[in-house]
């Protein structure tokens, strides 16, 4: 029986899902295995069932990213946190430097939306439409939010290290990539 | 002090070590306790003067924590903060000591009189809590006696004349004069024994040959004293047959080792028969130079050791043709560390008597076959020392019948924590640790922790265990702990304790033990699940593996071992997720400020939502 996929991008840049189709052709091989469901690839939006594997890209910068984690947790058997985004919480992370300041949530808001030098925001207005899901105090990398079963690293993971990773995974291989794919110093 | 007067005794002090870089611990301990710290043009000049770098004079500056590159106070209170210290009221003892003197751990008083800084494990762990006030050690200490100690300093009374009580023994002689107590409890046959003939072994050992004596030390089968256990005659033989110029006697006496201070007893009680010892092995190994490594929390025993020294050489006991025997030459200085745990490690330990930061080396080449300044060198214990001279005074088969088959001899212990009498015991090896706690009267005991921090944490089941190599190897270091001790707390705090103390060469001791302190402050909230203990074994074995020296090698042990002893505990600590949610992760406390910024609830994780308009 085919397998479900699903997938999903938290606060990611897409990147990692963008790697993804870098698998090329071998889409064609990957359909005869996994059935897709809720996934940027299809435009799914809901889980139409429960899935057996999720790759996860981006880590949790809102509540929403936090509310989707968690489904997924409900939905999925197995889930793969993908990318530095995912693993570590990526470039998003960076805000999480701001520590020294009484405020440094509202400290990263500003900086975003008036002290930079590079803002033009005549108003200082700092968006908060209630339709906006709220921000985290910080930003959590994935296995800080949910139990993750297993990681791809890269920023994103080459096509091939995916294409590798999954097909391991869904065989039930053992996962043995070669270390150019997975080595980046 | 004046620029001027402050770069003549800079250069007066890299001269009376000959500007040698050698030297250079001596140098800053003399520029540290004249300037009151070590601040970076005076590193610059040390630098200039001795011919090395200035971030070199820098390295050892920072690594050494009794140095200082800021201005200190005139007084400097250094209080012990190890769990035994915490589980006797340390946290009410830094409450008075910050409101009595207005500044808290880690700072300098505006008027520059006081410092006041915690520090790890000060040898006085059976009289805890205690402190050490510039040179001098106020054990016991108390909220009120902490009170009239700040009071009297604050009047101006000297430091060593504030507490006038002396302690038993030695302690009382006017060049220790301290009201540190021995708490000798138990005697044994080797050591602590009154029947000790003074200079009887070393007469004896210079009748025989050399290769004799290290025959009759490898009989005996006398054990190092420090926690390795590795034969001492053994090691004298491997150093005396390493091809050389010169070779060395090294005297370890930096017992950092958390929960022991034996070493500090026998400091006090049988310096003598220590040095008698290292002369035995200085005729054994053909070495004519020894130091005495002193720990700088002990610099309060430095005078009395100093004279020990100055009296033996009086008395032909050191110097130039010892006791008439022509070309036996040997003389010892002491040589002070300055606050390193890490220091005890004999390579690291060698290191520091070369004036350099106290890392550990690669092994091989081990020190009897190049250690200090390249040349061959033994290190030993203060107690091995000590087991050496009994040995060739009553006889090496006399030794070999005490103890068990591979543990020859006594072992002194160090007693601290919740038993009525703390203190040393010297025992045979091979004594259960049911009888040791009889002894101390320890009643209620639930947890002993044998061999300090990175010795093994045993439970009831384990207390008919015996204390020798083939079961309980240990350094000395006894800590007992009642019902009422948390053993997730004493891991925590030994993590602590090797955090700080790590060299920070090697990246699994340096981060993995803080990750391993993470996982086990989790645990400790309720915040863990099982697989976080899977996390802590392997994170355990990785950092026993790649680690380069013992203090690596051991650092995992407090939490493999309460995870062997003390499944229960962990058990009781375990939660799984809720709503899929790790436990630490707390959605409510992450939305806080967001909600109080944008003025708004949560449309997810509030309750209800209504919009006021
Ligand atoms: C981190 C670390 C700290 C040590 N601290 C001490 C110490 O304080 N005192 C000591 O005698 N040995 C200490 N040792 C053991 C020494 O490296 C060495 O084995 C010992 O001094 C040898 O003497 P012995 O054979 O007489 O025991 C320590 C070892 C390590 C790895
Ligand atoms: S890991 Fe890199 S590629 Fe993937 S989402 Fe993050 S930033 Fe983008
Ligand atoms: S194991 Fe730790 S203390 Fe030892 S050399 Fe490595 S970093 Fe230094």
């Amino acid at each position: 029986m085919k397998k479900r996929l699903a997938t999903v991008s938290l606060a990611g840049c897409f990147g990692c899902h963008m790697s993804f189709l870098d698998i090329d052709e071998r889409i064609l091989d990957l359909v005869q295995l996994v059935e897709f469901d809720k996934s940027p690839f299809n435009d799914f939006k809901k889980f139409t069932q429960h899935c057996d594997i999720a790759l996860i890209e981006g880590g949790c910068c809102n509540e929403e990213n936090v509310r989707t984690l968690q489904e997924f947790r409900a939905n999925c058997d197995i889930l793969v946190a993908v990318g530095q985004c995912a693993i570590m919480g990526g470039l998003p992370v960076m805000r999480n430097a701001i520590m020294h300041s009484n405020d440094p949530l509202r400290e990263c808001l500003e900086e975003a939306y008036n002290d930079s030098d590079y803002v033009y925001n005549p108003t200082n207005e700092i968006p908060n439409d209630p339709a906006l899901p709220l921000l985290l105090d910080k930003v959590y990398n994935c296995t800080e939010v949910v139990k993750i079963d297993y990681q791809i690293p890269g920023c994103p993971p080459s096509g091939d290290t995916l294409w590798y990773a999954l097909v391991a995974l869904l065989k039930g291989n053992p996962y043995e990539l070669p270390s150019e794919l997975i080595k980046y110093d | 002090m004046e620029e001027k007067k402050r770069r003549l005794f800079v250069k007066q002090s890299c001269e009376k070590f000959k500007n040698s870089r050698f030297r250079l611990l001596d140098i800053l301990w003399e520029i540290q306790n004249g300037l009151g710290g070590i601040e970076g043009p005076v590193m610059e000049q040390v630098g200039k003067l001795i011919g090395v770098s200035r971030v070199h004079v820098e390295g050892l500056v920072t690594f050494y924590a009794f140095f200082s590159d800021r201005i200190l106070g005139k007084i400097i209170i250094r209080l012990c903060d190890d769990i035994v210290d915490q589980f006797f009221g340390l946290d009410k003892i830094i409450e008075v000591f910050s409101e009595e003197l207005g500044i808290k751990p880690g700072q300098t008083s505006l008027d520059g009189r006081f410092s006041f800084e915690l520090t790890p494990s000060i040898g006085m762990s059976d009289q805890a809590p205690a402190a050490l006030i510039n040179d001098v050690v106020f054990p016991k200490l108390t909220p009120g006696s902490v009170k009239k100690i700040i009071r009297q300093l604050k009047e101006g009374v000297p430091v060593f004349k504030v507490d006038d009580t002396c302690g038993d023994g030695n302690n009382a002689s006017a060049l220790i004069h301290s009201s540190v107590m021995n708490n000798i409890r138990h005697t044994g046959k080797v050591i602590l024994s009154d029947s000790f003939l003074p200079e009887k072994g070393l007469e004896r050992c210079l009748n025989l040959n050399p290769a004799e004596v290290i025959k009759e030390m490898k009989d005996s089968g006398l054990r190092g004293g420090g926690g390795a256990g590795f034969p001492s005659g053994l090691k004298w033989e491997l150093a005396r047959k390493a091809e050389a110029e010169k070779r060395h006697v090294i005297c370890n006496a930096d017992e950092g080792e958390l929960g022991t201070f034996k070493d500090r007893v026998l400091l006090t009680e049988r310096a003598p028969m220590m040095v008698e010892g290292m002369t035995i092995a200085a005729y054994a190994i053909g070495s004519s130079e020894g130091i005495i490594y002193l720990r700088a929390e002990y610099a309060y025993l430095r005078p009395w050791l100093e004279n020990i020294l100055e009296k033996r050489r009086d008395t032909n006991l050191l110097g130039k043709d010892i006791l008439g025997k022509t070309g036996f030459h040997f003389d010892i200085r002491i040589q002070l560390g300055a606050g390193a745990y890490i220091c005890g490690e004999e390579s690291a330990l060698i290191c520091s008597c070369e004036g350099l930061r106290g890392e550990p080396r690669i092994r091989p080449p081990f020190p009897v076959e190049k250690g200090y300044m390249g040349q061959p060198t033994i290190v030993n214990n203060v107690e091995t020392f000590c087991c050496a001279a009994r040995i060739f005074e009553k006889g090496f088969d006399w030794f070999s019948n005490i103890g068990t088959d591979k543990s020859a001899g006594t072992k002194l212990l160090s007693v601290s924590g919740d038993c009525k009498k703390t203190g040393i015991y010297e025992l045979a090896y091979g004594t259960a640790v049911a009888d040791l706690l009889e002894m101390a009267e320890a009643h209620d005991t639930a947890i002993v922790q044998i061999g300090g921090a990175s010795g093994e944490m045993i439970g009831r089941i384990d207390f008919n265990r015996k204390i020798c190599f083939e079961d309980l190897a240990t350094s000395g270091s006894v800590m007992v702990f009642n019902s009422q001790r948390n053993v997730l707390k004493i891991v925590d705090s030994f993590l602590k304790f090797f955090i700080d103390e790590s060299c920070g060469y090697c990246t699994p001791c340096r981060v993995g033990n803080v990750f391993l302190r993470e996982r086990i402050q989790k645990v400790m909230h309720g915040d863990a699940n099982h697989s976080d203990l899977d996390y802590l074994r392997q994170l355990s074995n990785l950092i026993i593996k790649t680690s380069r020296c013992g203090l690596g090698n051991a650092s995992p042990k407090p939490v493999l071992s309460s995870l062997e002893h003390f499944p229960i505990v962990y058990a009781s600590h375990l939660h799984e997720p809720r709503e899929g949610l790790q436990r630490q992760f707390n959605i409510q406390k992450a939305l806080e400020e967001s909600r109080r910024i944008a003025k708004r609830r949560s449309m997810i994780y509030d309750p209800v939502y209504y919009d006021t308009n």
